[in-house]
């Protein structure tokens, strides 16, 4: 590699003057305060560029590293076949872990790695690093050249006809701009449903079985709930009866669960502040609806002692005793609460629904 | 000598100093600390009464001396046995200190004891007792109804626990300082035990909320999640998006620099 001796550290001074920055600085030399272009540091020599044995170790190191990038895609190619599917081991840091994943992982990692650090290390010690400066040319083409582009440009459409037959020139805008309709209007459809009504009522709504009340069950055991089953500080996840009949049928499911998941808490009456809410429960057992008014994540974490209901998205925090209404986060409403009753058998029905649409605002809500 | 002076400008030289900074600190820490004194009670035959004195030496100061509570703790009439044994075996009771939530801690007491501490606490006021063995049995995977039930107890785990819990039982945090913690460590008895009768901000979920026969499959899903292999790699602690990011940030990041570093410095 002695090939490089040919720019000695002195040398490299020559090219600086060279630069562009040196040359506007020659030709305002009057400005005083102008700062001056210091140019490229002098040219430092590297330990292989002048020792044939360090220069043979590179070359050797570099090969060395090459050498396990294919040892690595060896290794790759046998062990895709050779270590079975379901064979695990234990894997310090990680646990039980799938060995074929872990080998055929680092094997590769290792062969695609190595053949980054020997092309690095080949680059820094053996690769030529003389500084080199490059005059910035203009970008744009010569005018002739443009010239000629425009007029064979407009040499095609002649004689394509297009300057004498306007209907094709018209009919093809006009495809083409229609053609960009479709698009667009993909994009605003899927922007929400058309028919917000949906939105408006869940299948809480006693329009959903036959006018009676709904009892309130237990998710995802489907099973209905008693009065007494609620205990103090206990927190029920529950859905409506109305759902069996979309679990049942196998459609549409997720959307009705969607709107329809309802916490149920028991809590000391004495606690709750607001009588419309302490009126809505039983026996300081209320419910509210589990969709949170901020973006619709589940609000289901519920601490028992300080009677908060925290969604877990944005900490949005509803104070349960406050008939839920928002003492923290992004959220702008309380959780509407569901109004609930015991029916004749003992078990908590839901009479009239939701008195306002659950879940994040949407435009056309009324309040 | 002469090759550590050689090497003290290097750039990794910082980072080594860190990591070595830390190590010595926490091992000092771990050295130095306080440990907790280990007081021996004396076991006698009769449970109720043995289980009254251990409470008098050890629990009355902050719950009374008749378990009827006071300004630093709670009523312990009618919080049943299970509640005992859950606080006790876990080590957050006796509490080491005011704190906004009792955190896992050394276990105190033996098992004879805190069986003597909870028949003392039962005796006060009916409660929920400790499960019934049956219940706390984890279900094995293997046969398609075993498979079944556990499947099952995921999604009530889904349904009830992991919105605190994290969909992995590796705990999440809740409002100032309180949090819900992980569960790998938990026995089945003590999973049991809280979910009946619901510790600290864990809400109550009673045995008419999710049957014995769910809360065993919860706990056998719990089990399974445990031994489960980790085919993605790293589980960063199952946090999600937190975790994830954090690495992605720190590791990533810095592997980048530390590379982009290293092509630009000049050879020579």
């Amino acid at each position: 590699m002695n090939d490089n001796e040919t720019t000695a550290p002195g040398e490299s001074g020559a090219l600086v003057s060279a630069t562009p920055g040196g040359v506007v600085a020659q030709s305002q030399a009057d400005a005083v305060d102008r700062f001056e272009n210091p140019g490229l540091p002098p040219h430092v020599h590297r330990l292989a560029d002048d020792d044939e044995s360090a220069a043979k170790r590179a070359e050797r190191q570099v090969a060395t590293m090459f050498g396990l990038s294919m040892l690595g895609a060896l290794v790759f190619l046998v062990a895709y076949f050779v270590v079975p599917d379901e064979s695990t081991f234990y894997f310090p840091g990680i646990g039980i872990a799938s060995t074929q994943n872990v080998v055929l992982g680092v094997s590769l990692g290792i062969s695609i790695l190595m053949i980054g650090l020997g092309a690095v290390h080949w680059a820094k010690t053996l690769m030529p690093d003389t500084e080199v400066v490059e005059e910035r040319h203009l970008q744009a083409s010569s005018p002739e050249d443009r010239a000629k582009a425009v007029a064979s440009v407009s040499k095609g459409g002649e004689a394509a006809q297009l300057p004498r037959r306007p209907l094709i020139k018209y009919t093809l805008g006009g495809a083409l701009g229609l053609f960009a309709l479709p698009l667009g209007l993909q994009v605003a459809g899927s922007l929400g449903p058309t028919d917000v009504e949906e939105l408006k009522t869940t299948i809480w709504d006693p329009s959903y079985n036959d006018g009676k009340p709904i009892r309130l069950m237990r998710d995802p055991e489907m099973t209905p709930i008693k009065l007494e089953d609620v205990t103090n500080g206990s927190v029920f996840h529950v859905m409506p009866e109305t759902l069996q009949k979309f679990i049942d049928e196998g459609k549409h499911v997720l959307e009705a669960k969607a709107k329809a998941a309802v916490i149920l808490i028991r809590l000391d009456p004495e606690l709750i502040k607001v009588q419309k809410a302490r009126d809505w429960g039983v026996d300081g057992t209320v419910a509210y609806s589990k969709i949170c008014t901020h973006v619709g994540c589940a609000v289901g974490l519920y601490e028992q002692q300080t009677h908060h209901l925290l969604c877990p998205c944005h900490q949005s925090t509803f104070d349960l005793t406050e008939d839920c209404t928002v003492i923290f986060g992004p959220a702008k409403r309380p959780l509407p609460q569901l109004k609930i009753q015991v029916d004749d058998a003992g078990y908590l029905v839901a009479p009239q629904g939701f008195d306002q649409p659950v879940g994040p605002s949407f435009w056309e809500r009324l309040r | 000598m002469n090759a550590l002076a050689a090497r003290r400008r290097h750039p990794a030289a910082i980072a080594v100093l860190l990591l070595l900074g830390l190590l010595v600190t926490g091992g000092a820490y771990s050295f130095f600390a306080p440990k907790d004194a280990n007081a021996a009670p004396t076991v006698s035959a009769d449970a109720v009464q043995d289980g009254k004195n251990l409470f008098l030496a050890n629990c009355a100061s902050c719950h009374g001396v008749n378990a009827e509570g006071t300004k630093s703790g709670p009523t312990l009439v009618g919080v049943g046995a299970a509640s005992v044994d859950f606080q006790v075996s876990t080590g957050r009771m006796p509490l080491a200190g005011p704190n906004v939530q009792a955190p896992v801690n050394k276990v105190k007491f033996d098992e004879t004891e805190i069986a003597a501490l909870a028949a003392y606490v039962a005796s006060l006021g009916a409660g929920p007792g400790i499960p019934e063995e049956k219940w706390t049995t984890v279900i094995q995977p293997g046969t398609p109804e075993n498979n079944k039930a556990i499947a099952t107890g995921g999604e009530i785990f889904r349904v009830n626990c992991a919105m605190c819990h994290n969909f992995a039982g590796a705990g999440g945090a809740l409002t100032r300082g309180k949090y819900a913690p992980a569960l790998d460590e938990a026995t089945p008895r003590q999973i049991y035990e809280a979910m009946v009768t619901g510790p600290q901000s864990m809400p109550v979920f009673n045995d008419r909320n999710i049957s014995p026969e769910g809360k065993q499959q919860v706990i056998s899903y719990l089990a399974a999640q445990r031994d489960q292999t980790n085919v993605g790699g790293f589980s960063l602690g199952n946090l999600g998006p937190v975790s994830e990011g954090l690495f992605a940030w720190v590791f990533g990041l810095g592997i980048l620099i530390a590379g982009a570093v290293w092509l630009g410095k000049k050879a020579a």
